[in-house]
């Protein structure tokens, strides 16, 4: 069997929908159509009246989400790119994330979010968003690499009494395949996952980022460099301490983004390394993100605007000669 | 129901309404005492002049339907069963109140109640009450309703009109109430919309509007209660315009010297609490020494409140946990450690 990281959406929406009741999908095209992406597919026919074709109101789809969630319900809501979640960024933030700590009432949404660039989409279909949802109290934000991790992380986010961001990678949908789900052990929500070992330098990244870096570590093994891959998993919360401790086995960190350069997650992770594990490490900390413009559409822009396998390799050696 | 029956119901609701309408009125005014003697947090806004169409929204909602009040509801939250300890608990900060000192003034509810606690943002509610009347949909819970209410202003933001939308095209039982007061802050309804009236938009939606003098209680109640029972029928969401003005300012920070003199001297300046006083008195339901008990009654009720929850412990720094997620175990340790 071989199942894609898509699949692996698809299948983990059809089993919250089998096995939990107060589940539905709520989204543009993702009925009959079965989504933008087919990550709904046949959906809406196995589960009759709960998975929805929403109008074209982004701001309203949360809403509703939320007054569903408080009312006991856990909707599944599938943004049809991350880039249109900024016309939700009022009741993600303000609605969705105050709510638990205003109220004491839980609001239990997973809003997906499919993220990042894909060659030829453009300023408009390629962002990643996850650091302004971090940025935000209130809310969990996963970005899974895995198939095993976009099945699990997926359930895990509906069961899970906060709102949950959940930001799946366009990129990874029909490229990373599995010879199953369930390839290792599972990893709690909320722990980031070594995806390789190694002792020289670690590369703390997430998401798409993770494969690039793993086409690294391969490539500088055979110079004899060991490269640790750290896999974040989820960016909120951000998992410190497996972090510090990878730091503190390598002393050197590089830490790969596929979003803008400003602030975000690779720049929290270098602050909390500076500030909570500075005398590990034996070089500055590094980070390497996406350049600061917008997501340019033309296929040789667009590989030269976020960082590759070359660019990371490039930034690990020029880290490793300090 | 015989027709002399009927008139008698009214007549009791009526009663019911004006006495909740005074209470109202009351805890308002003493919340602006408090606010200038320096006794409350932040701001302080008012429902004066539109009690009448508040207190219809919230008598004509029953337990298991759901209501998104807005910043000049006291009369709609205490008509659906609000607790007067819980209004002044959230205006004076107490750590006991539902929201614990987390948030102030009018941004309070109990959603378990069916009373959404507002955000800031206009217009953010009405998807989710559509949302709630989702959950009662896919549960199962039939004949309940959601009620929204909001100002003119908020009929201009896109969250009005994709909220509105989604219910029409869901065919919710949502009723949007707007109170037209004439301003939205200090912007004049000529700079907020260019259609005649807001009843306009009803059309443009695929959902039915009426439009009223929400400084007239027994329309008020009348109108308000109509389109409830129409959406619990399911006739659809409902769109209901009332006219009046509001007669404080936005705040009461704000001395409201923007208000055209024309406007407070026509009929949409009447005071909604003394025009049904007047129909009380007519319809000999009101007598002077019954008006002087209520006020005393609810005045002695609001100054034993307030004396209550001023000798409450606001929230304590110290205790309160700081973590925004129900899930403590994905809390972040505070960083810096």
């Amino acid at each position: 069997m071989v199942i894609t990281y898509l699949e692996a959406i698809r299948a983990a929406q059809a089993a919250a929908l089998r096995d939990d009741k107060r589940v539905f999908i709520y989204g543009q095209d993702v009925g009959v159509f079965g989504g933008a992406f087919k990550a709904t597919k046949n959906l809406a026919q196995e589960f009759p009246g709960r998975v929805i074709d929403s109008p074209i109101s982004e701001d309203a789809m949360i809403g509703m989400a939320v007054g569903a969630a408080v009312s006991g319900m856990r909707p599944i809501l599938e943004v049809q790119f991350a880039d249109f979640s900024t016309l939700a960024l009022n009741q993600i933030v303000n609605q969705a994330a105050t709510h638990y700590w205003r109220t004491g009432v839980p609001c239990p949404i997973t809003v997906r979010l499919p993220s990042g660039g894909t060659s030829g989409s453009g300023p408009f279909h390629s962002q990643s968003m996850e650091a302004l949802y971090a940025h935000y109290p209130g809310l969990v934000v996963m970005a899974p690499a895995t198939v095993q991790d976009a099945y699990e992380m997926l359930l895990a986010a509906v069961a899970i009494d906060d709102p949950v961001i959940y930001c799946e990678h366009k990129y990874l949908y029909y490229h990373l395949k599995a010879d199953d789900l369930f390839t290792e052990p599972p990893v709690p929500v909320g722990k980031a996952r070594i995806a390789r070992a190694g002792r020289d330098l670690s590369i703390v990244t997430y998401s798409a980022m993770v494969h690039e870096a793993l086409a690294v570590a391969d490539e500088l093994a055979k110079e004899k460099i060991e490269i640790e891959v750290v896999d974040l998993r989820t960016v909120k919360p951000l998992d410190t301490d497996s972090i510090v401790a990878s730091v503190s086995r390598t002393g050197r960190l590089l830490c790969v983004g596929e979003a803008f350069p400003w602030g975000g997650v690779t720049a929290e992770v270098v602050a909390r390394v500076a500030s909570e594990g500075f005398n590990l490490l034996d070089a500055p900390p590094m980070r390497l993100n996406a350049k600061d413009t917008p997501v340019p559409y033309h296929p040789n822009l667009w590989a030269a605007h976020r960082p590759t396998a070359r660019s990371i390799a490039d930034a690990a050696r020029r880290l490793l000669r300090m | 129901m015989a027709p002399v029956d009927a008139v008698i119901a009214i007549e009791k609701v009526s009663v019911k309404a004006f006495r909740l309408m005074l209470l109202a009125r009351m805890l308002d005014d003493k919340f602006a005492s408090l606010y200038r003697m320096g006794k409350i947090h932040g701001g302080v806004f008012l429902g004066r002049g539109q009690e009448a169409l508040s207190v219809a929204s919230g008598l004509s909602l029953r337990p298991g339907d759901l209501f998104a009040p807005l910043i000049r509801d006291t009369a709609g939250r205490l008509a659906f069963g609000e607790d007067l300890v819980d209004a002044v608990r959230t205006y004076l900060g107490s750590g006991l109140g539902p929201m614990r000192g987390r948030d102030g003034n009018v941004h309070r509810g109990e959603p378990r109640k069916g009373v959404y606690a507002m955000i800031s943002h206009l217009g953010a509610m009405i998807s989710v009450i559509n949302g709630g009347l989702m959950a009662h949909r896919f549960t199962g819970k039939t004949g309940s309703v959601g009620l929204a209410s909001m100002g003119d202003g908020a009929t201009s933001t896109g969250a009005f009109h994709e909220g509105l939308n989604q219910a029409a095209v869901e065919r919710l039982p949502l009723v949007l109430v707007v109170a037209n007061n004439c301003y939205a802050y200090s912007t004049p309804n000529d700079r907020q919309f260019a259609c005649k009236t807001l009843l306009a938009r009803a059309a443009g939606y695929g959902v039915e509007g009426v439009e009223f003098d929400g400084t007239d209680l027994e329309e008020s109640l009348d109108k308000v209660n109509g389109a409830v029972q129409r959406a619990r029928a399911g006739g659809g969401p409902q769109l209901v315009i009332a006219n009046l003005l509001r007669l404080c300012g936005h705040g009461e920070h704000d001395d409201a010297s923007y208000v055209d003199a024309d406007l407070k001297s026509s009929a949409v300046g009447r005071d909604c609490l003394k025009v049904a006083e007047d129909q009380l008195r007519q319809e000999g339901l009101l007598t002077p020494e019954t008006l002087t008990q209520w006020r005393e009654e609810a005045a002695r009720d609001i100054e034993n409140v307030v004396a209550q929850v001023q000798r409450e412990p606001g929230p304590d720094p110290y205790q309160e946990d700081w973590s925004a997620l129900a899930t403590k175990s994905l809390v972040e340790t505070q960083w810096p450690s």
